[in-house]
């Protein structure tokens, strides 16, 4: 059977795919940033995971207010990326892995979790930075990818312990999929931010560091907030943080640290990483 | 097992300068977010910046819509239904980041705003 080598967390800030493109990642701005990732890409390169099931937010590119499915997984060959309206990149197709998906949805379903289901998907930062960041010597890189989409755009968002349960679910749907391949589970987004209103700039980081420790040694911890206290503790973005709840639901063995880092401020946010070992 | 209906507990109101983009404000809004989804769209950017004006109409935008957009007044297009995450595609045809949103909504200079954030490292 497949097997969950670990969960991978980081923060998609869209101004980290300038970075990249520019070439930056020594700058006084981006240094501490980047070398924060350096031991997770030695535990990537050392592990050679086969497949990514990436847990991101659309943010108004693939979904519109129209149709905006509460979580949604990929089922296509591969997923296209596209303007996002603001000047990011454009790139090649990220590989897919539409048996496995298939897999994943018809357990998911099995498991009470009522996903919609893509056969097209277009990522934008909040799939393509993280990629970029674990992968950055090939674009795209050839490890397979599922992507799951959870809504953090339209309120009532999912509950964090729903979220928390879906990972759970996921994890379950890998250890039945009968492949010895090995698979790692990526939440992006966060760390505490909020864009819009009076507050915006607001960051809180003894509430990042919470996470970082609760994501380690007590999930459930996380998953008893509620999205409005999510907010109200982390910015109103900020409440991306469960989709590294999910990503840690996925892991269900014994499980370490690899490696954290966090930096105040990337753009208006907390950007951090977290990689989760699972034993 | 978790606490029954949590949600209720706080309410958008009690947390203060953010506007929560709930069903409400969805309805609001939809027309200016439905123009603003549009942007993902090279052809529609170009358009827009023509004939700003014509363009919001084609969407049925209000008056006070409208005029928030023109103005490119985040706040005011927050309270009238917009949703950041797309009028950030708004924002970003005349070149304004996240942090440029960010000093116009505080009342902050650029540098004050930037100041701001890392302060809280």
């Amino acid at each position: 059977m497949a097997r969950i080598i670990g969960a991978l967390a980081s923060s998609h800030i869209p101004s980290i795919g300038n970075a990249i493109s520019n070439g930056k990642q020594e700058d006084a701005y981006w240094k501490p940033f980047f070398d924060g990732y350096k031991p997770v890409l030695q535990w990537l390169d050392k592990e050679k995971p086969d497949v990514a099931i990436v847990l991101y937010n659309d943010h108004g590119l693939n979904f519109f207010l129209n149709n905006l499915p509460t979580f949604a997984v990929g089922a296509a060959a591969e997923y296209i990326t596209k303007d996002e309206g603001w000047g990011l990149p454009v790139f090649p197709p990220y590989k897919g892995y539409p048996e496995m998906s298939w897999h994943l949805i018809e357990s998911l379903i099995e498991q009470e979790f009522d996903i919609a289901m893509c056969q097209e998907m277009a990522m934008d930062h909040a799939f393509i930075n993280p990629m970029r960041l674990f992968w950055p010597t090939e674009n795209p890189p050839a490890i397979k990818t599922i992507p799951v989409a959870i809504n953090t755009v339209q309120f009532p968002l999912p509950r964090p312990a729903r979220c928390y349960a879906l990972g759970k679910a996921i994890g379950n749907a890998v250890a039945s999929w009968p492949t010895d391949e090995k698979v790692v589970v990526i939440g992006t987004g966060g760390m505490s931010h909020q864009l819009d209103g009076e507050r915006a700039g607001f960051i809180n980081k003894k509430f990042d560091e919470m996470c970082m420790q609760a994501l380690l040694n007590d999930p459930e911890k996380l998953a008893k907030f509620s999205s409005l206290e999510l907010v109200r503790e982390a910015g109103a973005q900020g409440a991306e943080i469960i989709m590294w709840l999910a990503a840690r639901g996925a892991l269900h063995g014994r499980v370490s640290q690899i490696h954290s880092s966090y930096h105040i401020p990337i753009s208006n946010t907390a950007a951090g990483v977290l990689a989760l070992a699972n034993h | 097992m978790i606490a029954a209906s949590p949600v209720q507990q706080i309410t958008p109101q009690l947390i203060p300068g953010t506007y929560i983009f709930d069903g409400r404000m969805a309805m609001k809004g939809y027309n200016l977010n439905r123009m603003c989804y549009s942007f993902n769209s090279a052809d529609n950017r170009k358009k827009f910046k023509a004939f700003p004006e014509a363009y919001c109409h084609s969407y049925h935008l209000t008056r006070e819509q409208v005029h928030a957009v023109t103005d490119l007044d985040v706040l005011r297009m927050l309270q009238l239904g917009g949703n950041i995450y797309y009028l950030a595609k708004l924002t970003g045809i005349y070149g304004m980041t996240v942090q440029d949103l960010g000093a116009q909504q505080t009342g902050l200079s650029l540098d004050e705003f930037r100041a701001m954030l890392a302060s809280q490292a």
